[in-house]
């Protein structure tokens, strides 16, 4: 579809918009609708276009398999860190409150950085599931 | 301070260890961080059922939210023995899992077989530990989907055909729990199990109610692979990689069990689901032909993993035998059979992975003269054979003398008739593989060749488990009625 001027240009266009779009889904999630999960397939989506568009080997360059198995691990263990640092504090898992002085601070920032975890490891699945299925006939 | 945090590292030192191992992707680092988490989680269920048995039910709330609006574990006698379980024989069976997985699987896999290996065991162990009824299907979606994984990995390419098989039998089962569950939030309004149990009985006598219990029990026969339910089970079992086979064995199924006992004894009450359900009658009809239909089937099976697969939806008609008696008497052989299994089927898989290590074949036509090329695998194989027929003075006597009693003192005398039969059909079928491995004319070339010993003494050591739950069973007998009492008790 590399050939298509059209489609090229508009993906070009639009894929810095998903991508922020996908950002402001993720921090803002704790205030109005979104969070992890819904950020991580729409950053995903940004990806996927990209590779629809100009091909899953440029997918590829652009973000090797290896650094997509590490975000996937890396989202799961902030997920799994962010409860063991509350742990560590003498609380029990996940208890964000334990993570700063004020309790309201602490579950905001318990919050954010759980669902900044799912927010990687979701998208990173989703790319890896793409090029999974897209990226068989690839060499 | 960490012996308050227990409920949670159970879970979440797999969980992380899987991250590790496919960050990590190397397979000896990887087998390493398998055989650590599995065994730091065996300390952790170890010293969880020894606080238990000391001071009674654990209880433990996630991020601070108390119970029924949270996230609650709640470890009793009877799951703290269902991780014991678990936990064990994951950590037996990864020290075998090194050699048999180099041998049987491509190297730039084996980190994500290890990842695969470490989610299914947090989500075993989830399912176990939990008390939420949600939470519980979170976990059986971890488990079973890393479980399809792994048995696609297996090396030949059958697998892929019976893992995608088991894929679309456990979806369908794990909808049908997801409906059951859903049913009885919409109930009830609440998700945690205690909570269920005090609201249910108000309930109980509706329709969604047991529409609920009736899709429960149907997805859990589904996943527990009871007949005739178990179509998925023999190919999944026979083509899956050595290590995984025995894994699954000896965990899943019974982990299946345990979700099934926890629902009908806690949540829904003996009253209610065996009583005014007509859920004992099911199980004993299906129980019996499970032990009969599938023990004549694995005499026929000429692949051994095929057999001993067939064996395990017989084992599971004893199971479910066991619970139909609704008596504690019969509970208890279950709880008991849960721990044997799990400890012969190891042993006779773990002794099936070394001699398809070493001869690449479990079919029986092979095992000529096998009883001289590997005395000790061989032997290890017999003694868990001859557990599984349920010879005296080993672990499958026991359960089978307490399910026979169980039967009597309730008065179902065809019961026992069944088990007894279902035995002698087990001489049979193990019969088969001692006389080709010890009496057939072995071929040309007779010399020894044994497994190397990081797989023989995982063997050894389950076999000698067999043998010694067979003598002693204080502990085994004890843990398992102290639990069935706890479940026919009030509390869950």
């Amino acid at each position: 579809m590399i050939d298509n001027p059209v489609l090229r240009i508009i993906a070009k266009i639009i894929i810095p918009m998903i991508l922020l779009f996908a950002l402001y889904v993720q921090f803002h999630g704790d205030y109005g609708p979104g969070g992890g999960f819904q950020a991580g397939v729409i950053f995903a989506a940004g990806f996927i276009l990209y590779g629809l568009v100009f091909g899953t080997e440029a997918l590829r360059s652009a973000i090797p398999p290896g650094v997509l198995r590490l975000l996937i691990a890396v989202g799961l263990l902030l997920f799994a860190g962010v409860g063991v640092v509350t742990m560590l504090a003498g609380s029990d898992y996940l208890a964000y409150n334990a993570l700063a002085q004020d309790p309201l601070a602490g579950q905001h920032l318990g919050i954010l950085a759980v669902e900044f975890g799912v927010g990687i490891t979701v998208s990173a699945v989703m790319i890896t599931i793409f090029l999974a299925f897209a990226g068989r006939n690839d060499p | 301070m960490i012996s308050e945090q227990l409920p949670a590292l159970q879970v979440v030192v797999p969980l992380i260890a899987a991250a590790f191992c496919l960050v990590l992707a190397r397979p000896l680092g990887a087998w390493l961080i398998t055989f650590a988490a599995s065994a730091a989680s065996m300390a952790v269920s170890f010293l969880m059922l020894n606080t238990v048995m000391d001071s009674g039910v654990i209880d433990y709330t996630f991020g601070g939210w108390a119970a029924p609006f949270g996230i609650a574990y709640r470890v009793d006698l009877v799951n703290a023995y269902v991780l014991m379980i678990v936990s064990t024989i994951s950590t037996v069976v990864s020290v075998f899992a090194r050699a048999s997985v180099t041998s049987e699987i491509e190297t730039h896999n084996q980190g994500f077989f290890y990842t695969a290996w470490l989610l299914c065991l947090t989500g075993l162990l989830g399912i176990t530990i939990t008390g939420d009824a949600f939470n519980l299907f979170v976990f059986l979606e971890i488990s079973s989907l890393s479980s399809y994984a792994l048995i696609a990995m297996g090396a030949d390419r059958r697998a892929l055909t019976a893992a995608y098989q088991y894929l679309i039998m456990g979806t369908i089962g794990a909808t049908f729990i997801l409906i059951g569950v859903g049913l009885l939030y919409a109930l009830t309004g609440t998700l945690n199990m205690l909570d269920l149990a005090q609201r249910l009985p108000d309930v109980a006598n509706t329709r969604t109610a047991r529409t609920g219990f009736a899709f429960l029990t149907v997805g859990l026969g589904l996943k527990i692979a009871l007949f005739p339910l178990h179509l998925w089970l023999p190919n999944a079992y026979a083509y899956a990689p050595s290590a995984v086979s025995a894994f699954l064995a000896a965990t899943a199924t019974k982990v299946a069990v345990y979700v099934l006992l926890r629902f009908v004894f806690s949540v829904f009450g003996v009253e209610f689901a065996l009583g005014a359900m007509p859920l004992a009658l099911g199980l004993a009809i299906l129980g019996s032909v499970a032990v009969l239909s599938a023990s004549t089937i694995a005499i026929f099976q000429q692949n051994l993993k095929r057999m001993l697969a067939y064996s395990s939806v017989a084992q599971i008609g004893y199971l479910a035998l066991g619970v139909s008696l609704a008596t504690p008497a019969g509970l208890t052989a279950t709880l008991l059979h849960l721990f044997n299994h799990a400890l012969m089927k190891g042993a006779l898989f773990v002794a099936l992975g070394c001699i398809a290590w070493r001869i690449g074949s479990s079919r029986l036509q092979d095992f000529a003269g096998l009883g001289y090329r590997m005395p000790w695998t061989m032997g290890a194989f017999v003694v868990g054979g001859l557990s599984l027929i349920g010879i005296p003075l080993t672990a499958g006597f026991i359960s089978k003398w307490h399910l026979i009693l169980a039967a009597l003192e309730k008065g179902w005398w065809p019961i026992t008739v069944v088990i007894i039969a279902g035995s002698l059909l087990a001489v049979i079928y193990v019969w088969q593989v001692v006389e080709r491995a010890y009496l057939a004319k072995p071929p040309a070339e007779t010399s020894r060749a044994e497994a190397p010993a990081s797989m023989l003494i995982p063997a050894w050591l389950l076999a000698i488990a067999n043998l010694y739950f067979g003598l002693h069973t204080d502990l085994s007998v004890g843990i398992a009625s102290r639990a069935a009492a706890s479940l026919f008790g009030v509390v869950p």
